[in-house]
């Protein structure tokens, strides 16, 4: 079941993932007081907005209105609010904000939500005024209480001083909650940072090394029953016919129902849920699946770059005549396929449903879609549906569903069982490897044109695949037919080419695609800095040196990345030293730009990557700890994609990839050492949570063609295991 | 019906005899430390110790536990296991943090086995164990971190 957004109104935007929504009009008046209330009832606290919660005891819980997978929205949006009311880090807390599209909206999405690299860039401001404007009612607070003027109160470390008046925020809390908030605060000048800019720990590693940490597949309810999907093994697959005799024989099992996903297993527990769905007979109807093999698809994929419809991304000077007038035209075709995000914590929720409300918990992206998916299934008014947004185990995009995919299934979950009650929806891996919504596969066809010295005259990329926003609610957001997510990186290039063109070529197939991290950068970044590669290497010229020459005059930030991993490598133009090959790759994504170079050997004609220097700016650094820890993990994930990874469908289109002994993860021993500097910077922060994983493909692309003569064009490496 | 240590303390489960512990720990016992990331031994999440190794809860049927001794993240207490822990969270090695109890459980067994491990030895112990977030480069470095904290 697919809940139509249709009282939504999306308008189109030329940036990239930017997306900005008009939502309907709300009744509800926007609490003006400061106070809040605990739960029980019982104790007061100060809340002098909806991100903020000062206690009696000092605690300071800052309300993260994005959801945490480890890319530390928990920390660093707590280090805006610290930092402003001149808190100690130590009294620090952050919880996820419930789902609420008004309140808690992604200032450049205008719903709440999280992707696009975005949670520290549209929050920057708002964070910080939020705990400007508690710092000045504390003040306020404090000097009515000491009959001083306000002028007089410094804050250090969670102690307002005024002479010999000292207090910590909690005494203060009361008397601060009484007062009206500050309609504009001022926020700090920079250079009086105390916290922004420097390493801090995180919020939320204590307890994810101990094992206390709660994730929507460590919930409980009372009376709860697991429940698990039998999904068709094709994509597009639908339920002809089942028979559960047998699944309703396994002990535990209470119910199986057909829902609109597939056929739904209720249990006693995961196991005996597991069991049942084993013990299913299931026919499936592929009369609307995808039933070609995924080499068929990517062969008529190929095929629509000469024969397709052409849209066009970006076009400068003539790159036909120039390509006829070239020395030496160099073309390359460049083959990527479907990938799974793979979160360690597979999809799962968690719903109760009593009394003609539900509350739902899960690690929603886009929680405001799942809310209403929940209410659409249960036929609920949507103000009776409380959403919560839980730690999740991972995400890399897929769990940002604009389809509401987990919000409808749990709802129809828990519509099918016809009762009040508690489950929980557990997907297993295999659910999550064949379940839909990868990356793109993607076809790029490119041609490069060089006069008689080498020097790159001209550019043409053919971009061919789907489109992640026809069909859903963005596809509003599409202008001119065209889906700029396609072919983000590939348009925008920061070298100055005079004659360019990039065309796009919309590919069709019922296999769910989605934004994998970074989007279209994960293709564009390799097809682009892999062919830019090969032009400067056919004409004669260094790979740092000739990317540098490339460079528009104004594109500084990418000169600076590009020149600063230059020197951490040591760079001499040398791309092979004993037995190692050397690549470098410079690609901004998400205003944030990455330079990257590989050090490569080769094993048993397999490259092993041993190093990783990385150079970045993403403006002012507000954690460098977290932002060092994004890099490490965005080489890592971007690496084992490029590597190993390759979502296959086989005959009928049933998908081969079922677990990680087929799917490969990267592993320890293949992990990279790795260096980052980060680029000392005054711009507005912009993301960390993508951007370093385009560039490591492309660099050990070129280190391994520089090492062996072996261009990689078809993706991944190792050829995948169903293929 | 089966009986075990867990923890410290005995358990009994009356549970088909095919349930895998890591349900078992889970759903049963709710002890929900130990995670499921693939159910076919092949990513680590669910790693315990049982009588005194490492095993992959996910693929251990219980009927196998009769009297078994098993300790999850939750009752790890070994000196090797609160030095690995305390490195973990000084150089925040979780992101996600979806994989970090195997991860952890598996670094204590290594570090009780050998106390000074080589960057190989290293690898090759935790190589079983899968993190997504590739959060690689910060567990090399804290478990040489809390080799050197127990060496003292």
């Amino acid at each position: 079941m697919t809940i139509t957004q249709s009282r939504r109104n999306f308008l189109a935007s030329s940036l990239g993932l930017v997306i900005a929504v008009s939502l309907p009009m709300r009744g509800r008046a926007q609490s003006g007081a400061a106070l809040a209330f605990q739960p029980d009832g019982s104790t007061p606290t100060f809340a002098p907005n909806a991100f903020i919660r000062v206690a009696e005891d000092d605690t300071v819980t800052v309300i993260i209105k994005h959801i945490e997978f480890g890319q530390g929205p928990f920390t660093g949006l707590s280090t805006l609010v610290a930092e402003e009311m001149d808190a100690d880090w130590g009294q620090m807390r952050a919880e996820s904000a419930p789902a609420d599209d008004e309140k808690y909206k992604n200032l450049l999405f205008g719903l709440q939500g999280t992707g696009g690299s975005t949670a520290m860039a549209n929050s920057y401001t708002q964070m910080r005024k939020a705990g400007a404007a508690a710092r000045a009612m504390l003040v306020q607070a404090a000097a009515e209480e000491w009959g001083v003027d306000a002028s007089t109160i410094s804050i250090a470390k969670g102690v307002l001083t005024s002479g010999s008046n000292t207090s910590t925020f909690g005494p203060l809390a009361a008397k601060a909650a009484l007062l009206t908030p500050p309609e504009d605060p001022a926020v700090k000048d920079p250079k009086d940072f105390v916290l922004i800019g420097k390493d801090r720990p995180k919020l939320d590693s204590k307890a994810k090394s101990n094992g206390t940490a709660v994730f929507t597949m460590d919930m409980d309810l009372q009376d709860m029953e697991y429940v698990v999907i039998r999904h068709a093994p094709m994509l597009g697959g639908t339920v002809a016919s089942f028979d559960d005799t047998e699944a309703m024989k396994v002990t535990g099992v209470t119910a199986v129902r057909q829902i609109p996903q597939g056929i739904a297993v209720y249990a006693t527990s995961t196991y005996a849920a597991l069991s049942g769905r084993n013990a299913l007979t299931v026919e499936w109807d592929d009369s609307a699946a995808e039933t070609r093999t995924s080499a068929q698809i990517m062969d008529d994929f190929a095929k629509l770059a000469t024969s397709g419809e052409m849209k066009n991304a970006e076009e400068n000077g003539d790159i036909d005549a120039t390509l006829s007038e070239a020395a030496q035209v160099i073309e390359m075709e460049f083959r990527f396929p479907y990938l799974a995000h793979a979160p360690m914590e597979p999809l799962d929720a968690v719903i109760q449903v009593k009394d003609g409300s539900a509350e739902t918990w899960g690690g929603f992206q886009f929680p405001g879609f799942d809310k209403q998916a929940v209410a659409g299934n249960l036929g609920l008014p949507v103000e009776n549906v409380k959403l919560n947004v839980m730690l999740a185990g991972g995400s890399f995009g897929r769990r940002a569903q604009p389809s509401a995919q987990i919000g409808n299934e749990i709802g129809a979950i828990a519509k099918a069982a016809g009762r009040d009650g508690a489950w929980k929806l557990i997907w297993t891996r295999e659910d999550d490897l064949a379940g839909g919504y990868y990356r793109p596969m993607t076809v790029h066809k490119m041609r490069g044109a060089l006069d008689a010295d080498g020097n790159i005259l001209g550019w043409h990329d053919i971009v061919v695949n789907q489109s992640i926003m026809a069909g859903g609610p963005m596809e509003q957001m599409m202008q001119d037919g065209k889906d700029p997510t396609s072919y983000e990186g590939a348009t925008k290039m920061p070298y100055d080419l005079a004659n360019l063109r990039v065309d796009w070529v919309r590919a069709e197939s019922v296999v769910p695609v989605l934004w994998w991290r970074s989007v279209g950068h994960t293709h564009t970044g390799y097809a682009t800095e892999v062919f830019l590669d090969q032009l400067l290497e056919a004409g004669g010229k260094d790979p740092v040196q000739g990317r540098l020459d490339l460079l528009k005059d104004d594109m500084g930030r990418d000169r600076a990345v590009l020149e600063r991993v230059a020197k951490m490598a040591g760079w001499d133009g040398t791309k092979v030293k004993g037995d190692k090959g050397y690549g470098v790759a410079l690609h901004e994504s998400f205003g944030t730009y990455v330079a990257q170079v590989a050090e490569v050997e080769d094993r048993n004609g397999f490259p092993h990557v041993t190093k990783v220097w990385c150079a970045v700016d993403c403006g002012v650094a507000v954690n460098p700890n977290v932002i060092r820890a994004q890099i490490e993990g965005g080489i890592g994930y971007g690496l084992g994609s490029v590597l190993f990874n390759a979502v296959t469908l086989g005959e009928g289109g049933v998908v081969q990839e079922q677990n990680f002994d087929t799917y490969r993860m990267i592993r320890i021993n293949e992990m990279p050492a790795v260096e980052v500097e980060i680029i000392e910077s005054t711009m507005d922060p912009t993301g960390i949570g993508e951007p370093g994983t385009p560039p490591v493909g492309p660099a050990v692309a070129n280190a391994w063609r520089a090492l062996t003569g072996t261009n990689v064009t078809t993706l991944p490496f190792m050829t995948p295991a169903g293929a | 019906m089966t009986t075990f240590t867990v923890n410290g303390e005995t358990r009994t489960v009356d549970v088909p005899g095919d349930t895998p512990l890591l349900w078992v720990l889970r759903d049963e016992l709710k002890l929900t430390g130990t995670k499921f990331g693939c159910g076919v031994a092949q990513c680590g999440a669910c790693t315990v110790m049982l009588d005194g190794m490492t095993r992959r809860s996910c693929v251990t049927p219980v009927s196998t536990l009769e009297g078994a001794d098993i300790r999850t993240i939750e009752g790890l207490d070994t000196p090797e296991a609160e030095a690995v822990q305390a490195a973990w969270t000084a150089i925040d090695v979780p992101q996600c943090g979806w994989c970090q109890s195997g991860q952890v459980v598996s670094a204590a067994a290594l570090l009780y086995e050998i106390p000074n491990p080589t960057d190989e030895e290293i690898d090759q112990a935790m190589a079983g164990n899968i993190c997504r977030c590739a959060s690689y480069v910060r567990i090399r470095q804290a478990i040489k971190d809390a080799a050197k904290t127990l060496e003292g």
